[in-house]
């Protein structure tokens, strides 16, 4: 077949194979099933799953106590308004937010593929600049729970409505927000690595001991791109629904 | 090549992606453009069924064009991307558990407990 890739391994070259047969061969092979996946990758993915569960059962939780309660939800058009010269503009923070972390995610991609280029003041810049706006977004979070506290929203009560609002609310941007501040920090620390080197000196890492790769750049940039992902499920289901 | 590696600038077959910028940039545009359409929905105040089905569709592409492109989900094998896709599937199932429960929940509290 002329579709057909050959995978060098240690010892023998396997040949791979396209579509569902691939996908039988893969996982039926009796050896690691992810063939062209690094174990950083592939377990990077795994734990992003994981967190994909986590996320599904704060939004369902969300979703079982906004449906189940009596009293009105309140309007989060209303609640998230700005005031802007005297006139309320519904979601305008959010919207903002929005913004800002997708041109994170969009930095983080050019960021990763700078990276492969060895390019690497262009990579560590675009990766501090990703830093910079998740650092904004959360700063802007932090804007709004202080705005709303003052407002007298708490995890058990709000003046508009439902009480449950306030513990949905709190938890959900808390845990993402929690999120979003973890990526920043571990991007400044990947800046910092490339931008020393590491990964063209294949300088081994500190606690794994293994060789430094740009592909730590990529994985980096799947667990960032999630928390951007994850934002636009609580922008549609949470603010705006 | 076709299944691995569609794009001809990734020729090592493993797990290197590297894409042109310029399909970043793209995807970057129109994340931009789906979340000014679905910012407007609450904008101009849209309600009930063309509310709900424009905020999922403008979200389900969105997260596609993430998912596939950014974090080159696309270009992996079947057997990762099924390995991460098949799973949510089970979010699905209990999405329609808990709806079914919070109905029930809130009929007991208005026909028993006295809301309303």
């Amino acid at each position: 077949m002329t579709s057909e890739t050959t995978l060098k391994q240690t010892e023998d070259t396997v040949t791979l194979q396209p579509g569902w047969r691939g996908f039988a061969s893969d996982w039926s092979a009796d050896r690691r099933a992810f063939r062209t996946a690094s174990w950083g990758k592939a377990m990077m993915w795994i734990f992003l799953l994981s967190d994909t569960f986590i996320f599904s059962c704060f939004l369902i939780a969300y979703m079982t106590v906004r449906s189940s309660t009596t009293d009105p939800w309140p309007n989060t058009s209303e609640v998230f308004s700005l005031q802007i010269g005297g006139v309320s503009v519904p979601l305008l923070l959010i919207a903002i937010m929005t913004f800002v972390l997708i041109s994170s995610s969009g930095t983080m991609a050019m960021a990763v593929n700078f990276g492969y280029r060895h390019d690497r003041v262009k990579a560590a810049t675009l990766m501090l600049v990703t830093a910079a706006f998740g650092a904004t977004f959360v700063g802007m979070q932090a804007f709004e729970w202080t705005k709303l506290i003052h407002e007298g929203v708490r995890p058990w009560h709000n003046p508009w409505g439902a009480p449950q609002f306030g513990s949905s609310f709190f938890m959900i941007t808390g845990f993402h927000g929690t999120h979003v501040t973890i990526g920043v920090i571990f991007l400044i620390n990947m800046a910092r690595k490339v931008l020393r080197g590491d990964f063209d000196v294949e300088r081994p890492g500190f606690f794994t001991s293994r060789k430094g790769r740009y592909e730590s750049v990529e994985i980096m940039g799947l667990y960032w791109h999630f928390v951007d992902l994850v934002w636009v499920f609580i922008f549609g289901l949470f603010y705006l629904w | 090549m076709a299944t691995i590696n569609p794009s001809p600038e990734n020729t090592s077959g493993s797990d290197h992606q590297e894409h042109p910028i310029k399909l970043y940039l793209l995807v970057w545009f129109w994340l931009f453009v789906l979340s000014t359409c679905s910012y407007l929905v609450d904008y101009f105040g849209l309600h009930g069924a063309v509310r709900w089905s424009l905020i999922l569709l403008f979200m389900i592409v969105k997260a596609g064009l993430i998912v596939g492109v950014f974090m080159h989900l696309a270009w992996e094998r079947l057997a990762l991307i099924y390995a991460i896709l098949a799973p949510p599937i089970a979010v699905l199932l209990f999405v329609g558990v808990m709806t079914f429960e919070s109905y029930y929940t809130f009929t007991d509290r208005v026909l028993y407990f006295g809301a309303r």
